[in-house]
């Protein structure tokens, strides 16, 4: 059981980050991977929250490993940043890794503190 | 905004529930302290972001780009296996146990270490193929 609410949380964050990444891109049409650190910001933000609550271990099997591990991904962040670094954008590069660990940290206090006030 | 196909939302939808089970099957294994070095997370955003270098370059460069590898294997698989909520909500609960140091040198050796990984990779496939 606990297996298939990974799977399932993952089946459905991974599609999810995949939409909303070209969502974003498209909308803003920018070489700076905003898609990306949208879905990570995001996915940090419910996580903060999700530990803050600390429900059941089946909410976060589903929500937490599988939901926002999928939604989030560290290999995209990574790969986005070495493109950006090889454009020679070394600027856009630094701003990319700084603002993605700095904002996805603020996002996950931000949830570990609103669930602190739910609770 | 609709994708390009079904499958290829397929192709991420069974890549991403792959990559996810690996990584929880991983952190089951080997539970962490919140205070000390989180090697699972670190260790599969290593070789995550190493295999999508990997991919990235090898099916952009070798393959058609009818192939439903790259969205399988690169943003399901990969983008599965790794995770970069975990990474923060770590972050934190370092922070929270006061332990500043490693919060920090944890944050900079995977920023650094991801970005190496997936140079490392590129550069790899590439020489690989000139030699062949």
């Amino acid at each position: 059981m606990t297996w298939v609410l990974v799977f399932l949380g993952g089946m459905l964050g991974a599609p999810l980050r995949y939409l909303t990444d070209r969502f974003v891109q498209h909308r803003t049409g920018s070489r700076f991977p905003l898609g990306t650190m949208a879905v990570n910001v995001l996915g940090s933000l419910v996580l903060g929250l999700l530990t803050g609550l600390a429900p059941s271990t089946g909410w976060q099997l589903f929500l937490g490993t599988g939901f926002c591990g999928a939604l989030t991904t560290y290999s995209t962040f990574s790969y986005e940043t070495l493109r950006l670094a090889k454009e020679n954008a070394r600027t856009l590069a630094m701003a990319n890794a700084l603002l993605s660990v700095l904002v996805g940290l603020g996002a996950a206090v931000l949830g570990f503190g609103l669930a602190a006030l739910w609770t | 905004m609709q994708p390009r196909d079904r499958r290829e939302l397929g192709a991420i939808f069974a890549g991403g529930a792959l990559g996810t089970l690996v990584r929880a099957v991983l952190s089951e294994l080997f539970v962490q302290d919140p205070t000390s070095w989180p090697w699972v997370t670190f260790g599969v955003n290593l070789v995550g972001a190493a295999l999508l270098g990997y991919f990235t370059t090898r099916l952009q460069e070798r393959l058609p780009m009818t192939s439903y590898r790259r969205p399988m294997l690169g943003t399901g698989l990969c983008g599965g296996l790794t995770t970069f909520s975990t990474m923060q909500v770590e972050l934190l609960k370092m922070l929270e146990h006061h332990v500043y140091g490693l919060a920090l040198g944890y944050a900079a050796a995977s920023v650094c270490g991801g970005f190496l990984a997936v140079y490392a990779a590129t550069a790899l496939v590439r020489r690989v193929r000139i030699r062949s």
